[in-house]
């Protein structure tokens, strides 16, 4: 693994990350009025972290039981609203109670 | 003539009043951003752990995270170094999953203040990843330059000091810690989706028909060939498109 390769590797991830950021808001500076859209818009976040975390949270940890012991435990944290630091640590925490316990 | 006067009083006042609102929102931006700082640590940890563990250097580790500001590309691109990929596998791998940033980048285009010059937002998308889009699509009124500079900031320093501790302290941790911490990112994901979900029930159905697309695409034999970047695009835009089909919003509010 030579550093010129992972800077190159790095540098292209950087541009690669930064470019879909930055077009949109660049490019539409009026606003869209479809209600459709912007509908479709308000509803992205919500897809994009759900799809992002299920099912991978439960592979996340290296043993399934305790994924899911952590996963149960955000999920209960976050109803509560209890803030990302709180619902991040809380679920770290039982996992490794978990690790350290069985 | 009193008229007169008034305009240009106004003229005046204006200014002043005008750099004390972008003071304060920018103080406001940096107040909301501070939980999300906060829990970019424990992930950005996780980050610098694994990149560390893994043989990249350090400083490297570090870097990543102040030029790439994102979890999931990260995490993937990082992956594929280890793994010696080309790079033109790590550069489409983490350009596929960072394409949701496209649809936020476009959802927030419409929550901006208009007349926004193009220069302020392209250093402003630099700081879009799903919390502080998450949280700057949740405020009320329209979103200024100093706002969006101010949310950015804690973060921004929050994913850099997390990974740079979690890169420096790898040797120390137990393995038990090390793997104890995979699970800090995808608890914060559900952190920002769960209270939203809690007030309405067409984010739940969202979530729902999101995750049931992502699983089926992680569980059903055939389906399972499709790598994740993709996945997530395609359980993202339909779920989105359900949502809009069935639960259009009324209000003017993005």
């Amino acid at each position: 693994m030579s550093l010129r390769y992972i800077l190159l590797a790095v540098a292209l991830m950087a541009i690669v990350t930064y470019i879909p950021r930055a077009l949109p808001i660049v490019l539409f500076k009026r606003k869209i009025k479809s209600q459709r859209i912007t509908s479709f818009l308000y509803y992205t976040p919500y897809a994009v972290l759900g799809a992002m975390t299920f099912p991978s949270i439960i592979y996340s940890t290296g043993n399934l039981y305790y994924s899911i012991a952590g996963t149960l435990v955000a999920l209960g944290l976050a109803y509560l609203e209890q803030g990302l630091m709180k619902v991040a640590l809380g679920a770290v925490l039982i996992v490794f109670l978990c690790h350290v316990y069985f | 003539m009193a008229k007169d006067n008034q305009t240009s009083e106004k003229n005046n006042i204006k200014k002043p009043i005008a750099k004390e609102n972008s003071i304060n929102d920018f103080k406001q931006g940096v107040k909301k951003g501070l939980p999300i700082a906060f829990g970019y640590v424990p992930v950005a940890f996780a980050f610098g752990l694994l990149a560390v563990k893994g043989g990249i250097p350090v400083w490297i580790a570090i870097l990543i995270s102040m030029t790439n500001l994102t979890s999931a590309g990260q995490f993937a691109g990082v992956g594929l170094i280890m793994a010696q990929a080309t790079l033109f596998e790590i550069t489409l791998t983490t350009f596929v999953i960072n394409i949701r940033y496209m649809l936020m980048s476009l959802a927030l285009a419409q929550k901006v203040v208009e007349k926004m010059p193009r220069l302020h937002r392209s250093i402003m998308a630099f700081g879009i990843t799903d919390e502080t889009f998450a949280v700057s699509s949740l405020e009320e009124r329209e979103i200024t330059f100093p706002f969006m500079m101010g949310l950015i900031t804690g973060p921004y320093f929050g994913w850099a000091l997390g990974t740079a501790l979690g890169a420096i302290l790898t040797n120390f941790l137990p393995v038990a810690v090390q793997n104890s911490m995979g699970i800090a990112l995808y608890a914060m994901f559900i952190a920002l989706i769960i209270p939203a979900a809690k007030k309405s029930k067409a984010v739940l159905v969202v979530i729902i028909v999101a995750i049931a697309i992502s699983s089926a695409f992680k569980w059903v034999p055939f389906l399972n060939k499709l790598s994740q970047g993709w996945v997530i695009i395609l359980a993202t835009v339909i779920a989105s498109a359900v949502g809009a089909i069935f639960f259009p919003r009324s209000e003017e509010r993005v």
